[in-house]
């Protein structure tokens, strides 16, 4: 890939309206604290983590509210300083709209910095165990959108071949990483340098859409001034689904991610531009993760920008800071116009994985007239980046045959959406294709716990079995002794004897007994 | 004519003879059918379906003929696939055996739990510890949800609890007008 | 603020059902016009016919099946499948023959299967077909086309109507002095009587390259073919696979033996070859699904109307060829099913 001369293609894809200069033209601002902060203890898939602070405790900016437990974890910090006033279940921003424990702090407006992390400017003299414990310790996680712990993915082994980090913001509305890649650009070559120096590998490249050419420019600009070789740009066509890590690796390699693999089983490494400023500023500065670029944008809201918000900041204070609502104002959804995911209120949180903050009018948004039969178009196989049959996977997933629908390999669908955008019938195609891995995963758990309980089932009867023959046993031999033991008296007073202390002992526990009643 | 005869006595004799080598030399142990029967059922062992336990009413399915539509934990789906392999028409749950339930854990109270071990013999999964006089607890992983336990309790303190979702148990439903006008194919089969 | 609850993807598609069925309607406009100009108006009331008991079939198995019949109406399928049949029948027809065709696709190719999106056949062939065999006079007397000195008298407006109506025709025309055979019939019987092709395309039904009228209509047909392309109301691997799996067979059986064999050009510019390329075989219903299934079907197409045209007892096979493909599409379907993205190649 070095030198990087070619590009290559992934099947199918979008050409989609952008929808990104609305938010784009305003410079790049900070959100005010908001009075309240709701930080959620689960944020990403692993183990959610454990408050450490409890109601009335004071707690500095910075300061960690919440210890990682387990290895896919990542602690949760306050985003300013103030009272803890709850820690407990709140509503959260996910699909579900469920409600999960968080700490809520109650801000003093004073912004106490917490010092704990001492800044590791000279990060080259450390070794890579030590600044993944700073990346874990900071809590960063990748702020592309799915928030996985950046620790975890930087403890791949060496032998990697090449760093991506993923500049190629694909999705419709979603500007945010445009925007830190025109301000922040010497902030990524810097994560840049200390992710490359984690993974002791001598390739970084920098993926940048083609419709992007500001941000192009500012990379440039940042990587001349700083010299380093090892860092390259490259500029990549727009197409969606391509900020896909997946789909980006195959673009700039040629090469497919093997289905239940990671890129780091070909050799190569993605991460968020965004994660690696976050990377940049917990080691050089200490600072930990309390804050992200969002894009609010859409035409429900009345001066569409992004704003760097501090994690935990409710939307309506979000909204607030970007003029308010307009009039058109109908449908509220946290991440892009592809993949993003409804939600009903906006007393919700900012958590680490929201880039966008989309409030749309009816005219936005699709028609929500009935879906239509499918006429096998075939319009989503032509689409579809990873080269699935939708209609077939759709077919089977109403029958409810979900080992079809596992042999016409679902898991490597994605869930961009591509295949339900292009539907002429508008048949909801990704909906079903997560309720279709929904089903799958949970009769697989089904068949697990069943298997369990069929072995208990059949350890107890045959346990059962075997303490009725011992009985039985145990019986004809007495019964034996009695006939035969006749010529021995002894013997036969002996057996007496302990019979009778048996019938005394249980004749003692049973009064026992019903005395205690 | 009496070539005919004996032609296919023949035929007859030597075909019988083979059914029988076959019977002797290629002979099972067990029933596979009941294997398979048995596999497709929930194995709560709950017995609701008149038998008792998963493998016996497999044996009846296979040996009396019982319904497919006896076991209430296993719901439309269990039927179905007993449908699909056993060839026979899917029909509803028979609503004697009971009730289709979310899935439920036993919880024992055991602020008021006497220890009198009925629960513990109830159970058919040994999912319930505990001794003589001493206050029983449910494993609730090994629970199978089979509501065994909850009539033998002298002090009724034995509650079937069902499982909160939270954020990482929680699944995409199916959505809702995915078929439109037109109804899928097994709904049209249904 | 409370919010109305949306699903992903959350744009808005471009696409509907009906739009591509319109636009397929759009494209077959200019044939149609070339088709009035070679054969007169009868074309005009053979689709009036056809989709109007086409919507009344649809309506009405709706109806018994309890679905919402207008809406699915709307959809516009059931009045291309009515177009499409009608522009495979004679310019003249009569009533009863184009409304059993049309009743016979909808109930019994398209409804009783499931309705849209469940028939396994084409509905507009699986009608043609049947009209072929039950009306084979019917079906087969065509008119010679406009520009050529076979004929002094042409049915007119009226004349067309009454026909329609009656099943006769108004003194005095008579099939005698009016009727002619397709170009694709007069190839086989005269090929048959041991004629050479030379021979045969001499006559007055041949013209620059295929069938005189034909290859008008054909060059519009392809027209119309060309902007769904564009539009991306079909994509090209089934009509380039039909096109294809006639023309390579045709060469060459036409380089081994041009004096028994239509040229090339002669079999994509007559019958219904342009037709089923970009109109008929590209229905998705009933067609393969992935790229690779559809150039095999597409091409299986091509070679089986070849083989129905060359060899078979019909002077067309377009229908019968769709249709046996049709059939074929489970199979194909299931064996080429393309490997997902990070799967072993």
């Amino acid at each position: 890939m070095a030198g990087q001369s070619r590009l290559w293609h992934f099947h199918g894809g979008l050409e989609l309206p952008a929808h990104k200069s609305g938010s784009t033209t305003e410079p790049l601002t900070a959100a005010p604290v908001p009075g309240v902060l709701i930080h959620p203890l689960s944020q990403h898939i692993g183990s959610p983590s454990e408050a450490i602070v409890a109601p009335g405790d004071y707690v500095k900016k910075g300061q960690p509210v919440a210890s990682a437990t387990g290895y896919i974890g990542s602690p949760v910090h306050a985003a300013s300083s103030g009272t803890v006033i709850d820690v407990g279940p709140q509503p959260v921003p996910h699909p579900s709209g469920l409600s999960a424990d968080c700490v809520v702090i109650e801000t003093d407006g004073r912004d106490d910095p917490y010092v704990g992390y001492d800044p590791l400017i000279n990060y080259r003299t450390l070794n890579a165990p030590a600044l993944r414990a700073r990346v874990r310790e900071c809590g960063i996680v990748g702020l592309g959108g799915a928030a996985f712990p950046t620790s975890v993915k930087l403890n791949v082994g060496t032998g990697l071949k090449s760093l991506i980090l993923n500049g190629a913001e694909c999705e419709p509305f979603i500007s945010c990483d445009d925007m830190l890649m025109r301000y922040r650009a010497e902030q990524i070559v810097s994560g840049a340098q200390i992710m490359l120096h984690v993974l002791e590998i001598r390739h970084c490249c920098i993926a940048i859409e083609e419709d992007k050419p500001e941000s192009h420019q500012s990379l440039l600009k940042a990587l001349s001034a700083a010299g380093d070789e090892r860092i390259e740009v490259v500029r990549v066509p727009a197409l969606y689904p391509e900020g896909g890590e997946r789909q980006l690796i195959q673009v700039l390699t040629g090469k497919e991610v093997p289905v239940g693999g990671i890129p780091a089983d070909i050799g190569y490494l993605c991460q968020n531009v965004g994660t690696a400023v976050a990377v940049a500023r917990a080691v050089l500065r200490g600072e930990p993760l309390i804050s992200r670029i969002v894009t609010v944008t859409g035409s429900g809201v009345a001066q569409p920008r992004n704003l760097e918000v501090r994690l935990g900041t409710p939307i309506s204070h979000v909204i607030d800071a970007c003029g308010g609502y307009t009039e058109a104002a109908r449908y509220l959804v946290m991440g892009g116009g592809m993949m993003g995911f409804p939600l009903q209120g906006d007393q919700l949180p900012v958590i680490k994985a929201t880039n966008c903050l989309l409030v749309a009018s009816e005219e936005d948004i699709r028609p929500r007239s009935p879906a239509m039969p499918c006429i096998r178009c075939g319009d989503c196989a032509t689409a579809c980046p990873a080269q699935l049959l939708p209609q077939q996977l759709y077919w089977h997933t109403q029958s409810e045959e979900f080992d079809r629908v596992e042999d016409l390999n679902i898991y490597a669908c994605i869930e961009c959406g591509c295949c339900d955008l292009v539907c002429p019938s508008h048949i909801p195609l990704t909906q079903n294709f997560r309720y279709a891995k929904a089903q799958i995963w949970s009769q697989k758990r089904e068949r697990e716990r069943s298997d369990v309980a069929r072995n208990r089932f059949e350890a107890r009867n045959a346990r059962i079995a075997a303490e009725k023959s011992e009985r039985a046993r145990r019986l004809a031999e007495k019964t034996r002794m009695l006939q035969t033991g006749a010529a021995d008296p002894a013997a036969k007073k002996a057996l007496i004897d302990e019979v009778m202390k048996r019938v005394g002992d249980k004749k003692d526990s049973s009064a026992e007994e019903s005395g205690k009643e | 004519m009496f070539l005919a005869i004996v032609a296919i006595a023949t035929l007859s004799a030597g075909f019988g003879l083979l059914l029988g080598f076959a019977a002797v030399r290629f002979r099972t142990e067990g029933d596979p059918v009941v294997d398979r029967i048995d596999s497709l059922l929930p194995q709560t062992q709950c017995a609701q379906c008149g038998f008792p336990g998963c493998r016996p009413y497999a044996a009846a399915i296979v040996s009396e003929g019982a319904d497919i539509n006896r076991c209430p934990p296993g719901g439309d789906a269990t039927i179905r696939a007993l449908a699909d392999l056993l060839d026979r028409e899917p029909k509803p749950l028979d609503p004697e055996r009971g009730v289709v339930k979310p899935r439920a854990v036993a919880v024992i109270d055991e602020e008021v739990c006497i220890g009198c071990t009925l629960c513990i013999q109830a159970c058919p999964v040994d999912a319930i510890l505990g001794a003589g006089k001493l206050m029983h607890t449910v494993i609730a992983d090994e629970c199978t949800g089979c509501e065994l336990c909850v009539e033998p309790c002298p002090v009724d303190c034995i509650d079937m609890i069902e499982e909160p979702v939270t954020l990482s148990t929680w699944r995409w439903p199916q959505p809702v007008d995915s078929t439109g006008g037109s109804g899928s194919p097994a709904r049209q089969a249904g | 603020m409370q919010f109305l609850l949306t699903r992903p993807p959350h744009l808005r598609p471009a696409v509907n059902v009906t739009r591509v069925m319109a636009e397929l309607l759009v494209a077959l406009a200019p044939a149609t016009i070339a088709y009035i100009w070679f054969f007169g108006p009868g074309i005009i009331f053979n689709m009036a016919i056809c989709v109007a008991v086409a919507c009344l079939a649809e309506v009405a198995m709706l109806a018994a099946r309890g679905r919402p019949s207008v809406a699915q109406l709307s959809d516009l399928t059931a009045v291309v499948t009515a177009v499409l049949l009608a522009f495979a029948l004679p310019p003249l027809t009569p009533w009863w023959v184009a409304a059993t065709g049309a009743a016979f696709a909808i109930v019994f190719a398209k409804q009783l299967y499931g309705g849209l999106g469940y028939n396994p056949f084409n509905p507009a062939m699986a009608g043609y077909v049947v009209l072929l065999i039950s009306f084979p006079v019917e079906m087969t007397q065509w008119l010679p086309p406009a520009g050529t000195d076979l004929t002094a008298e042409r049915p007119g407006l009226e004349a067309t109507l009454w026909y329609v109506l009656t099943g006769q025709l108004p003194a005095p025309l008579s099939w005698d002095t009016i009727g002619g055979a397709t170009p694709l019939d007069d190839v086989k019987t005269q090929l048959g009587l041991m004629r050479t092709v030379d021979e045969v395309r001499s006559g007055p039904l041949y013209g620059d390259f295929g069938a005189r009228g034909w290859e008008w209509i054909n060059n519009f047909i392809a027209i119309g073919g060309i902007w769904m392309l564009y539009r991306r109301v079909i994509r090209w691997h089934i009509p380039v696979a039909v096109l294809l799996g006639i023309i390579i067979p045709a060469t060459a059986f036409y380089i081994a033996d041009p004096g028994n064999h239509a040229s090339p050009a002669f079999h994509v510019f007559s019958g219904a070859t342009v037709l089923g390329a970009f109109f008929i075989a590209t229905d998705p219903v009933s067609a393969a699904t992935s790229d690779r299934g559809r150039l095999i079907y597409g091409f299986g197409i091509g070679m089986l109307t070849y083989i129905i045209r060359a060899w078979g007892g019909y002077p067309d096979g377009i229908a019968f060829a769709v249709l046996l493909m049709n059939m074929a599409v489970p199979a194909i379907d299931h064996f080429t099913v393309p490997r997902p993205y990070g799967h072993e190649r």
